[in-house]
């Protein structure tokens, strides 16, 4: 009567929006203990399966999401992501702050759009704002993504270590709240 | 006679005359969050991060005298919570880049947030617009960073007698000026040596020429949490503090 | 005169003293139109203090201004009364007809049009302060014919003088606002008595202060004269800066002998001898008539050198009064925020203790009263405690001032012995008179509490509802959460910025409310009010902080609805309008596909 609860393996999606892929690059350094991982958690959408879209394969349980929201097109994936993860994870600055896209944030974006495809010094004859439709517009500011979607968990840093990411997942994947403590809590 | 003690989170502390709650506390080694305190200049009680409940009712702790027999509250959920709340106001008013600032691993409001694990700022960051000046040939002044606790103001008239700066403004609007009709660093006479340089809990106030100068792991903040660094704060004489 | 000399003469005028800042400030604006960079620096060097802190006093207040503001400065009161008889679409109006933006200086340097906090008129607004002026009851003829005067520089002592008559609008007087004192009277009434039981009339009396917090009068005089000091300071709160309050300003324009009377009692009592009334810089138009009626009294021997002829070696004593000008900063009405700015400082309330009548103005004994305070005293030290102590209830001696404005036929000052119900007040002010019924009565102003309909039973006294007199009445036509968003607008403008909770917390909350208004609330945006709320409550340096949350709390708990009904979920908005938030991509791409616009909605799943 005692059997452990039959345990399927947790969905994890991953994401990176107005990001550098450091915070990504930063999980991959929780090294052998990706083998660990892998026996607790299967992957959905994130750069490591190059599956397009979460969700399509059933709902998530946990959604990790890299960087701020600088474009309508983060804004989409955003959304997504929010719509099919259960536990939604705001991974590092820039998802957490803004971080440094977010220093854009004091200059008027139309002086910004205007000074690097009209007015800068050396740009190619007729050279202009690119409007094409494929292309996400950028937003007026940029926002970290607890201004654009409920989120649920943060983690901070720049990146946050490899140790504080491993600390946090095991720690959400056995299902206690996460503490990090001295050293795994840092911001820069 | 016994030393006269009050009652902190169920432990005796005792105390001097004159001393506040949170000097006492402090100097029998229990941290008190705090950012506009510097154990050299007189209590300011605007940064509200040392509130405690005394007798029952929240007060700041660097503003209240001691009193033997007081019942104090400092280390509870509820207050640590408030505590958070307002960094994370604090947190949202300027623009806190720390990745990109020398103070990292010495700043107290990053430290503070590591100490009672404030993971997110929480609330919509207002990104205020506010210009650095370089002007000095020594040190760069960082606005964006200010979280208005006026150690500068201070240090600078009643230690370096000075007053190089100011605080201008109201409200949220409140902001640190220099005194110089031009506004600028470089047209007053700030030294580099001067006290309102060293006294900046966070980095608005940063010599020139030495950035990132301590390697990330030897940082004040990065071996210990701050208050392990207690002792730093025990209180002082303060120069030409009224008897 | 040229800009140097005219600096040098306000300096001269009050002896180059920096503790005078405010009234050189204001008079160097007044000569020269606005405080350039220059003028601060002359300022400084003038009175010898460190630039930087001049210019932190003169970037403090809202009425001095460091940069030109025009010619004419037209200010629109933005109390919420002002705004239920129209303000906002007058000064719309005004805006249109001068091609101006709120707050923007026309091209040629004219004009200015802006929103400032209540101007006190609010039994008579639309109201709109033109230079520091008063002008009452605007209406759409009086925009047109004001753009015109502007327009054609006339100056404004050729405005018509019937714009600028304020109304007392008494409406039922008592033993205050019906008193028949000759000046004097109560004072001889003390010299005949003597200063100790002069003082034990006042605690006789059980007089509490009037300016809300109601501190014992007599209690307060006596911990101020038994505090050691060099001298000692009378100081008359007149800095009604509560929205929806305007009884100081009637009293010192009908009764200003009875409240220089009761300051003058109140030095006798404790030994002061210089008093000052901080009048609000709202009230400007009031100085000249309060300077007239010092100099009659001075000249009656009702100040100055042995008051009524009577020698220190004889028992008497000297006094004299001044009057300061505030400039705009609610802040200011909080007594120790008042003293630093009587010294020339930013108004920042002090950390307590000590408290001002140990170390008050220029860190002596001070008493500092509220106006009606100090006109109930003069009637007292006529007339004994025992008298005074009759009137009211036993926990609230004596009579209050109530300045009944909003939703009513007849607003005005009424005066009420204490004890008196909201809704005899409503009845004899006719709320609800063919317009429906009375939805809320907000009293002592938005620091106060709003009352809903069940509990208009409720007493104005100490021991059940105490006010500082603004009485504002909201009928079922008002949308109360519009209420509530100019009051949490009024805090957030007016938090002085010293302690982080305040500082930031009122702009967090009136950035909560504008979503709300904005149609992008959720569940959790009220939930985030009372937390950021709690935190005001505990952690805040003054009552400005602890109090701006009140009207927040006050109405989710007595009208949800109110906000619920502006709810667009109840789970989750973005803090931002995502589709505003392309806007600028939008003008300079000119794209205008699907693919540059957001959906303010989470899409739905496929």
């Amino acid at each position: 009567m005692n059997a452990p609860l039959p345990r399927r393996k947790l969905r994890v999606a991953t994401t990176s929006l107005a990001g550098c892929f450091g915070c990504h690059m930063s999980f991959l350094d929780i090294d052998e203990r990706l083998l660990d991982l892998l026996e607790l958690v299967e992957f959905d959408r994130s750069p490591l399966t190059d599956i397009k879209h979460c969700g399509t394969r059933g709902p998530c349980d946990i959604g990790i999401i890299e960087g701020g929201v600088c474009n309508a097109e983060n804004v989409h994936v955003l959304q997504e992501f929010r719509r099919n993860c259960k536990i939604l994870v705001a991974l590092g600055a820039c998802a957490v702050n803004g971080g440094l896209p977010a220093q854009r944030n004091h200059l008027d974006l139309r002086d910004i759009l205007a000074t690097v495809y009209q007015t800068e010094a050396g740009l190619a004859q007729g050279t202009q704002i690119p409007n094409d439709p494929e292309l996400p517009l950028p937003l007026n500011q940029v926002h970290p993504i607890h201004e654009v979607v409920k989120v649920d968990y943060f983690l901070p840093g720049c990146p946050p270590p490899a140790d504080a990411i491993w600390k946090f997942l095991t720690d959400l994947i056995a299902g206690r709240t996460p503490q990090l403590g001295h050293g795994l809590i840092h911001y820069d | 006679m016994s030393e006269p003690t009050f009652t902190l989170d169920g432990r005796e502390i005792p105390f001097a005359a004159g001393q506040s709650v949170m000097q006492a506390a402090l100097a029998a080694g229990v941290f008190v969050p705090h950012l506009c305190y510097h154990p050299e200049f007189r209590p300011h009680g605007s940064c509200k991060l040392c509130t405690m409940k005394i007798n029952g009712r929240h007060a700041t702790s660097c503003t209240t005298p001691a009193a033997a027999g007081l019942e104090v509250e400092s280390d509870t959920p509820e207050i640590q919570d408030k505590r958070r709340t307002l960094l994370q106001m604090l947190l949202v008013e300027g623009n806190h880049f720390c990745p990109s600032c020398e103070k990292s691993g010495e700043c107290k409001l990053q430290a503070l947030g590591y100490e009672l694990g404030v993971l997110t700022p929480h609330f919509n960051l207002l990104y205020p617009d506010r210009p650095v000046d370089a002007s000095h040939p020594d040190v760069l002044l960082d606005f964006n960073r200010c979280i208005l606790c006026e150690l500068c103001v201070r240090a600078s008239a009643e230690v370096d007698k000075k007053s190089v700066f100011a605080l201008a403004g109201r409200g949220i609007r409140k902001h640190l000026i220099v005194n110089a009709e031009s506004g600028k660093l470089g047209d007053t006479d700030f030294a580099l040596t001067d006290k309102a340089a060293q006294v900046c809990p966070v980095g608005v106030i940063l010599p020139k020429k030495c950035g990132f100068c301590v390697p990330i792991g030897q940082r004040r903040f990065d071996a210990a949490p701050i208050s392990q660094h207690v002792d730093e704060f025990k209180p002082v004489a303060i120069p030409g503090e009224r008897a | 005169m040229n800009q140097h000399d005219a600096i040098q003469a306000v300096l001269a005028r009050h002896g180059n003293d920096g503790t005078r800042l405010m009234q050189i400030l204001r008079e160097t604006q007044e000569a020269l139109g606005w405080l350039a960079p220059e003028t601060l620096t002359a300022i400084a060097r003038g009175v010898n203090w460190p630039r930087a802190k001049v210019e932190g006093t003169a970037s403090f207040y809202s009425f001095f201004h460091t940069r030109p503001l025009g010619l004419y400065r037209v200010l629109w009161s933005d109390n919420i009364t002002d705004r239920m008889l129209g303000s906002v679409e007058l000064m719309q109006a005004m805006c249109q007809k001068l091609w101006l933006e709120p707050g923007r200086v026309s091209e040629d340097g004219l004009v200015s049009v802006d929103a400032t906090s209540c101007t006190g008129m609010c039994d008579q607004g639309p109201a709109v302060l033109v230079n520091y002026r008063a002008v009452t009851r605007m209406t759409p003829e009086r925009v047109d014919r004001m753009v015109e005067l502007i327009r054609s520089r006339t100056p404004l002592a050729d405005w018509p003088q019937d714009w600028f008559r304020v109304e007392d609008n008494v409406r039922r007087s008592d033993i205050l606002l019906g008193n028949d004192m000759v000046p004097g009277d109560a004072l001889r009434a003390c010299l005949a008595r003597g200063t100790e039981s002069t003082l034990n009339e006042v605690k006789a009396a059980q007089l509490r202060g009037r300016g809300g917090a109601g501190f014992t009068t007599g209690l307060k005089w006596e911990a101020c004269r038994n505090a050691p000091g060099k001298t000692r300071y009378v100081v008359c709160n007149a800095d009604e800066g509560e929205p929806g309050t305007f009884k100081d300003r009637v009293l010192l324009t009908r009764q200003p002998d009875l409240v220089f009377e009761g300051m003058t009692v109140a030095a006798y009592a404790i030994g002061a001898s210089k008093g000052y009334v901080y009048l609000r810089g709202e009230y400007r138009y009031l100085l000249e008539s309060l300077n007239s009626a010092l100099a009659r009294r001075r000249e009656a021997g009702l100040l100055g050198k042995n008051i009524l002829g009577r020698s220190g070696a004889n028992g008497g004593f000297d006094f004299d009064i001044e009057v300061h000008l505030g400039a705009g900063a609610y802040v200011c009405g909080e007594e120790s925020a008042l003293i630093e700015s009587l010294e020339g400082k930013r108004g920042v309330p002090r950390n307590r203790p000590p408290y001002p009548v140990t170390h008050g103005f220029l860190d002596q004994p001070t008493v500092v009263n509220n106006v009606e305070t100090f006109a109930a005293a003069a009637l007292i030290a006529l007339r004994g405690g025992d008298w005074y102590k009759s009137f009211g209830t036993p926990r609230s001696a004596g009579t209050k001032l109530l300045s009944v404005s909003g939703d009513c036929e007849r607003p005005g000052i009424y005066e009420y012995p204490f004890g008196v119900t909201v809704q005899q007040v409503l009845e004899e002010c006719g709320a609800g008179v063919g317009t429906g019924d009375t939805q809320a009565v907000q009293i002592s102003g938005p620091s106060g509490i709003t009352l809903g309909p069940d509990e208009f039973g409720r007493r104005i006294a100490f021991e059940d509802i105490p006010t500082a007199g603004a009485f504002m009445i909201f009928d079922l036509r008002r949308d109360i959460f519009d209420v509530v968003r100019n009051f949490i607008h009024f805090f957030a403008h007016e938090s002085c910025g010293f302690c982080t909770p305040c500082r930031v917390g009122t702009t967090l909350l009136k950035n909560l409310v504008d979503k709300i208004a904005g149609g992008h609330g959720t569940r959790s945006d009220l939930n985030e009010i009372h937390n950021i709320n709690r935190v005001l409550q505990a952690a805040a340096h003054c009552g400005l902080g602890h109090t701006a949350g009140n009207p927040l709390a006050h109405t989710l708990e007595k009208f949800r609805p109110a906000y619920e009904r502006r709810l667009k979920s109840l789970e989750f908005e973005p803090a931002f309008d995502l589709d505003a938030a392309l806007s600028q991509a939008r003008q300079m791409t000119g794209r205008d596909d699907a693919g540059a616009h957001l959906a303010n909605e989470l899409e739905t799943p496929r």
